[in-house]
């Protein structure tokens, strides 16, 4: 079977003489969430943006559900649904009409039925014969997620789509998000809150520099990357680590009051034992242990820091 | 041919046209009328007959024109101007439409909205001078034909332009002076012979003076040349925005 989305040395380079895109290949399966992280500017949205047809791409090739996007871009498209970043709406149209609109625009007939359910799902139900520029910024991104979801599409990118929403549309969108994997739709989206693609994503690709730093089951990059740490709780607060310690590369918090040990969870030798050993010697007491697994937030910025 | 999209944005297109009707409808309307009471009535009352039709008449093809023009223009650049200036557009270049389809619905709707318009003046008209209309085949085949050829023109403006001054410029400083030029308010046997040559280069001179000859049978140059020069004027359009959309001009980066 085909991938939803298959991108091969796609190279992007604008008039400015700008490289956005390097050498990009990436395989988005079909009906998985993808989240594409990277840091602003690293070329989320222009590869999104090529992807769809809103950017010319300078070379490479693209392929969506099998399609060529620029030999085939009618089957392409009619597959594609994009939520894009910013809240571009026709601020003088109704809700109902900018969503039929979408809907016609991408081929599909006259549907009142499917875009009374859309609208109902994003609560936007009540507000269809408003104005859009008579709503919140909240409910003009459901409006624009209306729009894309209109016409049915089978594979949905959503560009920052919790950028600037509050707790309850995030949760909606979520679980719009989930229902919508359930049917079997695939969806690639940008976020910058991280914990978001830690909960929903079942890839993750890393993106920055417009090259593509890495692509990983979620779990796998958590594990794989994933450091822990060791706080230990002392009983009488430190200026210094003694020399004794200082093959464990310990941290003291500012307080003075809690050590950082740092290590691998999956090497055989953890050191936690010895160190607990150490301690006891240097005649440091300690009250409590906690251990924490570094969030992918913290991976992330260590990628991206590692390649600057 | 994705037929949904284009019925979807014709009538996107028309309903912004009842949306804003003040000032597609009944702005040009009225600036019309007052013409016909400022040259018809106040002016032309002093002005003999032009080859027997009385003046107020003899300027009501010109005036359609006119409007026909800057409203063709007007319509159909904006309509393309606006949604790459909101950011809407993103939506149009993601979809599965080709740029004849973009076009078809675009232009067709901007033209729709002028010959409406051009119908209302002309009823208008009549209601101020008494009409006659010798050969209404002919006057329906240029008043479709100069509608779609200016919104093709307006459209290509609006893609063109990359602020709301660029978007007026044109109509403003060349279309409207070609207009008042071409003969719309007078003939021009009326002129002296070297500003006659210089008019036969201004191309409204083929609209107005074809569109007068379908109404009196009168006109400055051969009807088939109007026809003609229409027509290649339209040609010449299509290729331009052929051209954008092949190279996304001003649309993709």
């Amino acid at each position: 079977m085909s991938s939803a989305i298959s991108v091969s040395s796609l190279f992007k380079t604008y008039g400015s003489g700008f490289e956005a895109l390097k050498n990009i290949n990436l395989d988005i399966r079909h009906g998985e969430i993808f989240a594409l992280l990277g840091p602003n500017g690293a070329g989320k949205t222009t590869l999104i943006s090529t992807i769809c047809g809103i950017v010319n791409p300078t070379s490479g090739t693209i392929l969506a559900d099998g399609h060529d996007i620029q030999k085939e871009y009618r089957a392409a498209r009619t597959k594609i649904g994009l939520v894009p970043q910013e809240l571009t709406t026709d601020a003088f149209e109704t809700v109902w009409n900018t969503v039929s609109f979408s809907r016609g625009l991408f081929g599909k007939p006259f549907n009142p039925a499917h875009i009374e359910k859309i609208l109902k799902e994003l609560s936007l139900w009540d507000k269809k014969d408003n104005k859009i520029i008579t709503l919140s910024g909240g409910m003009k991104r459901r409006v624009m997620i209306a729009k894309a979801l209109s016409h049915e599409p089978e594979i949905l990118f959503l560009d920052e789509p919790t950028a600037g929403v509050d707790v309850e549309l995030r949760r909606d969108m979520w679980n719009v998000v989930r229902a919508l994997r359930e049917s079997g739709v695939t969806i690639i989206l940008t976020t910058h809150y991280i914990e978001e693609a830690e909960q929903m994503a079942d890839r993750i690709g890393v993106i920055s520099k417009g090259e593509i730093v890495l692509v990983e089951e979620k779990s796998e990059l958590m594990r794989s990357l994933g450091k822990k740490q060791l706080r230990l709780q002392l009983q009488e607060e430190h200026k210094s680590i003694p020399a004794a310690l200082a093959k464990y590369g310990l941290e003291l918090a500012p307080s003075g009051g809690e050590l950082i040990y740092s290590y691998d969870a999956h090497e055989e030798k953890t050191g936690i034992a010895a160190l607990l050993k150490d301690l006891e010697k240097a005649g440091m007491g300690f009250n409590d242990i906690q251990t924490k697994q570094s969030s992918l937030e913290e991976i992330f910025v260590n990628l991206v820091k590692e390649r600057t | 041919m994705n037929l949904h999209a284009i019925r979807a944005i014709y009538l996107f297109e028309m309903h912004r046209t009842w949306r804003t009707i003040m000032q597609s409808i009944i702005s040009p309307v009225i600036s019309t009328s007052l013409y016909f009471v400022v040259f018809g009535s106040a002016i032309g009352g002093r002005i003999p007959e032009i080859s027997g039709v009385p003046y107020g008449a003899f300027i009501v093809p010109g005036l359609v024109m006119l409007s026909l023009l800057t409203q063709s223009i007007s319509n159909a650049s904006f309509g393309i101007y606006f949604p790459k200036f909101t950011g809407t557009i993103y939506e149009l270049l993601s979809a599965p439409v080709s740029y004849l389809e973009i076009v078809i619905a675009y232009v067709g709707a901007a033209a729709s909205k002028s010959i409406i318009l051009g119908v209302i003046i002309l009823a208008t008209a009549a209601l101020f001078v008494p009409l006659r209309i010798e050969h209404p085949f002919i006057m329906v085949l240029f008043l479709v034909l100069t509608a779609v050829t200016f919104s093709l023109f307006g459209f290509i403006i609006g893609i063109w332009a990359d602020g709301f001054e660029k978007l007026q410029l044109v109509p403003l400083m060349i279309v409207t002076p070609l207009t008042f030029l071409g003969g719309s308010f007078y003939s021009i046997d009326m002129l002296p012979p070297f500003w006659r040559v210089v008019t036969l280069f201004n191309p409204v001179l083929y609209l107005v003076s074809g569109f007068r000859w379908s109404f009196y049978g009168l006109s400055d140059v051969h009807i088939g040349t109007s026809l003609g020069m229409t027509a290649v004027f339209l040609v010449v359009c299509i290729f331009i925005v052929r051209w954008m959309f092949k190279t996304g001009y001003r649309l993709k980066s």
